[in-house]
């Protein structure tokens, strides 16, 4: 009966994407595939490529920012007429910034964070046998890897990449001929981006419904596992927020080329007054910010679940407050949506309009911190197994407070206004979500790595990685609170043309040599990555010994991801070191008939029927003492 | 085992029509931003949009409305098996979007007319190409799903199918009727 049923859902599954018969070409499978485990696997590896791309950005502005009077002649050699006599141009360096983050906030921390495991662990975590539409979960990366190419292309375009920065704000970004980043480079970032939306929209409809829908039996909503809740608020974030990022685009666009004044007035460019009237710059950023902050929790939220499941399995232990960890989840996310204007308090703001910001910008540090003492409580006392992935997600825990501790002072209008587009910004969302998050997809990708790849990363490659970025993150953006505190700003080309900031480049210097030794430790990261994709060591089924779902389907890859009937789920995802149980975890899909001995009361509060049993089991088990 | 096969298709279906409504959702989050813009611009700078709307925008809206009951219309005769009939009813959906898109390109024209351009520096003005423009272009999303609808009823496709695809034209298109109205009704309150 159990084969039987094996086969005949296979062929549903095919007839549902297909809808004809289907056939398994090279090119449905490998290019084109609609499979989650798949598209999971394209996310990752373009992601990685960008963040790659992105931090060899970063590696040569901070040449530039070092050595600023210096000639180095292989940058001419490598980008030609952006650095003439061997020194990065003005123009290009802002390029340069302006890219790096671009890649990283979106191409990286979204898209290949969010569209990596939301894709991977998604269905499999909740016992699904693929997306709600396995098309438009496809498209979603196609588009995505469109919008990717279009945003490289921008570096071969002669006047050079978008370089407003990654916020783009009018008019500079407005106006193609004030300066050469705002010619076509800009355009090729508009288009990009909004290819990117799109992608991201598909993707995350995809995620909210799957979660919504198609859950295996047994499996209600608060016996997911915390990266499945961290997915889709995720989901939800960007779904509410990036429809509102294309309004403000398309007015931006409109304004670029159709002569519109959404956002501009009262420009004089180059000596003559521009005919735009009566538009508001201001408006630009409330549209932007009403995404760009809900954009930063789409970047830590993953990182934050993926961190917590890790945490949990490796410290032996069930996560510390799973319900209050779901609920500072949620509260993160409807916060996120009132705390825009914390962005924007140095831009004439009314001032009470200020101080109602910075109450709810403030009110953040209370789930952010409910969350920080729930993952050190999931460690005290654990039985911790030091795993590559369990440094990385302890190193996001604290890269989160040390980074985190900085936004409770720039959350302050009062300390924000003199702290504003200095090296203090700069240093506390590099740390709070730029290391964090990577920290924790790193984390993830250690720790799910045999579940995409069937094989295991090598784990003393791994430590170096860990420890290598780990001081190299502290050493690179620590110093930079320093700066910022002095005022020195973010985004200018030399410092040593001001009297004031000259003494800062020996700080420069070490921050620069910081950050190539962490750029080069990446390359251990990028090697174990690939040869162990090929010939890293054959994994297990459950390696980390682990209880969630994904860990129940095979090893090998199915289109369906388990064969036969998909397991039943019965119980929460932290059932690890269960007094009473002969081993350290029980699975999702164990039911508690099996579990007798380590069943506890509180475990049937709505089930009196197995209330009963269990009651009945324990009597006989103390008259059986008893007769002894 | 068939109920079984056949739960777990349905189940599918209902997973992809909640995605068509999470994107009606998105798309309305879009318009929204538009409005709060439009908000934020004429509050933050003292500027209105005093133009009178073109009466195009009357008749447009009409149509539009009439194009949601025929499709009404045309996935009751669905649920009912006649296939003649859904059909006619669709294809007049169809005809009345294509109605719509003619009355509101007139609109425009009428709009020029009166000199009150795109390229505007009162831009309350412009974002009324905005609203009618970017809303111009989901209707063509959306007749492109119509005729996707009625094309399949030529093709011999199974009744679920054709069911689950009617369903998921009139989630989207009773969508773009109701926010076209939102966004009339919206400019008619701020005319001053």
């Amino acid at each position: 009966m159990s084969t039987l049923a094996v086969h005949d859902h296979g062929v549903v599954h095919h007839e549902e994407s297909h809808e004809h018969h289907h056939k398994a070409t090279f090119l449905n499978t490998y290019v084109f595939s609609q499979d989650h485990k798949y598209i999971a696997k394209q996310f990752l590896v373009t992601g990685i490529i960008m963040a790659f791309i992105a931090m060899s950005l970063s590696i040569l502005f901070r040449i530039q920012l070092a050595y600023p009077e210096k000639s180095f002649p292989f940058l001419t050699t490598l980008l030609g007429h952006f650095a003439p006599n061997g020194r990065i141009s003005a123009d290009f360096y802002m390029s340069l910034v302006t890219i790096h983050g671009t890649i990283m906030v979106f191409f990286v921390l979204t898209a290949g964070l969010s569209g990596t495991f939301a894709n991977l662990l998604i269905p499999l975590q909740i016992g699904a046998r693929d997306m709600a539409s396995p098309f438009v979960n496809m498209l979603s990366y196609w588009f995505f890897l469109m919008a990717s190419i279009v945003m490289l292309s921008s570096f071969f375009v002669q006047s050079g990449p978008a370089s407003g920065g990654w916020t783009i704000y009018p008019p500079l970004s407005a106006l193609p001929k004030s300066m050469p980043g705002s010619g076509m480079g800009m355009t090729l970032w508009l288009v990009s981006m909004v290819m990117f939306i799109a992608s991201q929209l598909m993707g995350g409809i995809n995620y909210i419904s799957t979660v919504l829908n198609m859950r295996t039996k047994g499996m209600d909503l608060w016996k997911m596992p915390l990266t499945v809740w961290a997915l889709f608020l995720t989901a939800v974030l960007g779904v509410l927020s990036f429809p509102v990022l294309v309004a403000g685009v398309v007015l931006l666009i409109f304004d670029r080329s159709a002569g519109t004044s959404f956002y501009l007035s009262d420009i004089v460019l180059n000596g003559s007054v521009q005919p735009y009237e009566g538009g508001s710059p201001i408006l630009f950023q409330h549209l932007f910010w009403f995404l760009g902050h809900p954009e930063v929790y789409i970047v830590i939220m993953p990182a934050m679940g993926l961190s917590s499941e890790v945490l949990s399995v490796n410290s032996r232990k069930p996560i510390f407050g799973y319900h209050a960890m779901v609920y500072s989840l949620i509260g993160i996310s409807v916060l996120s949506f009132i705390v825009w204007g914390h962005h924007m308090f140095v831009t004439g703001m009314n001032p009470f309009l200020g101080g109602v910001f910075m109450i709810t910008t403030l009110i953040i540090a209370v789930p952010s911190a409910v969350k920080t003492f729930n993952w050190l409580a999931t460690l005290w006392r654990g039985n911790i197994r030091f795993t590559p992935a369990m440094l990385f997600a302890i190193g996001m825990v604290s890269f989160f407070i040390s980074g985190g501790l900085t936004g409770i002072f720039l959350g302050n209008a009062a300390l924000d206004i003199n702290l504003h587009d200095t090296y203090f910004v700069v240093a506390h969302f590099h740390l709070v979500m730029g290391s964090a998050a990577i920290f924790g997809m790193l984390a993830g990708v250690y720790h799910w790595f045999p579940k995409m790849f069937r094989r295991m990363m090598d784990e003393r490659l791994g430590y170096l990685h860990f420890w290598l970025t780990f001081i190299g993150a502290y050493l690179v953006f620590f110093p930079m609170h320093f700066m910022g505190l002095e005022g020195v700003p973010r985004r200018y080309y030399a410092f040593t043309e001001f009297e004031s900031m000259k003494h800062w480049l020996t700080v420069n210097v070490f921050i620069t040599w910081s950050a190539i030794m962490a750029g080069i430790a990446q390359l251990a990261f990028a090697y174990n990555f690939i040869h162990s994709i090929f010939w890293g060591k054959k994994t297990v089924q459950n390696p980390w010994n682990s209880n969630t779902l994904e860990w129940t389907a095979p090893i090998e890859h199915h289109h369906g991801n388990w064969i036969g009937e998909i397991p039943t789920v019965y119980r929460w995802p932290y059932d690890y070191s269960k007094p009473g149980h002969d081993e350290d975890f029980i699975p999702q899909h164990i039911p508690f008939s099996q579990t007798m001995s380590s069943n506890l009361p509180h475990d049937f509060e709505d089930n009196p029927g197995g209330l009963a049993e269990h009651t009945k089991w324990t009597d006989a088990q103390k008259a059986n003492e008893a007769v002894k | 085992m068939m109920a079984q096969i056949q739960q777990e298709d349905k189940q599918n279906l209902g997973a992809k029509k909640f995605n068509m409504w999470i994107f009606i959702f998105t798309s309305f989050l879009l318009f929204m931003g538009f409005m709060s813009g439009f908000i934020v611009y004429v509050g933050g700078r003292g500027h209105a949009l005093q133009v009178l709307l073109p009466n195009a925008f009357i008749y447009s809206t009409v149509v539009l409305t009439l194009s949601s009951l025929t499709l009404i219309m045309a996935k009751k005769a669905a649920k009912g098996l006649q296939l003649a009939q859904q059909r006619l009813y669709l294809w007049l959906t169809l005809f009345l979007g294509i109605a719509f898109l003619a009355l509101q390109i007139n609109a425009w024209l009428v709009l020029i007319k009166m000199q009150v351009f795109f390229s505007n520096p009162n831009a309350a003005r412009s974002f009324i190409y905005v609203f009618s423009g970017i809303h111009f272009l989901h209707v063509i999303a959306g007749l492109l799903v119509l005729l996707n609808t009625v094309l399949a009823t030529y093709r011999n496709i199974p009744q679920v199918k054709n069911i689950f695809k009617i369903e998921m034209a009139s989630i989207f298109w009773h969508f773009l009727d109701i926010m076209w109205i939102c966004l009339y009704v919206f400019l008619l309150l701020n005319q001053n």
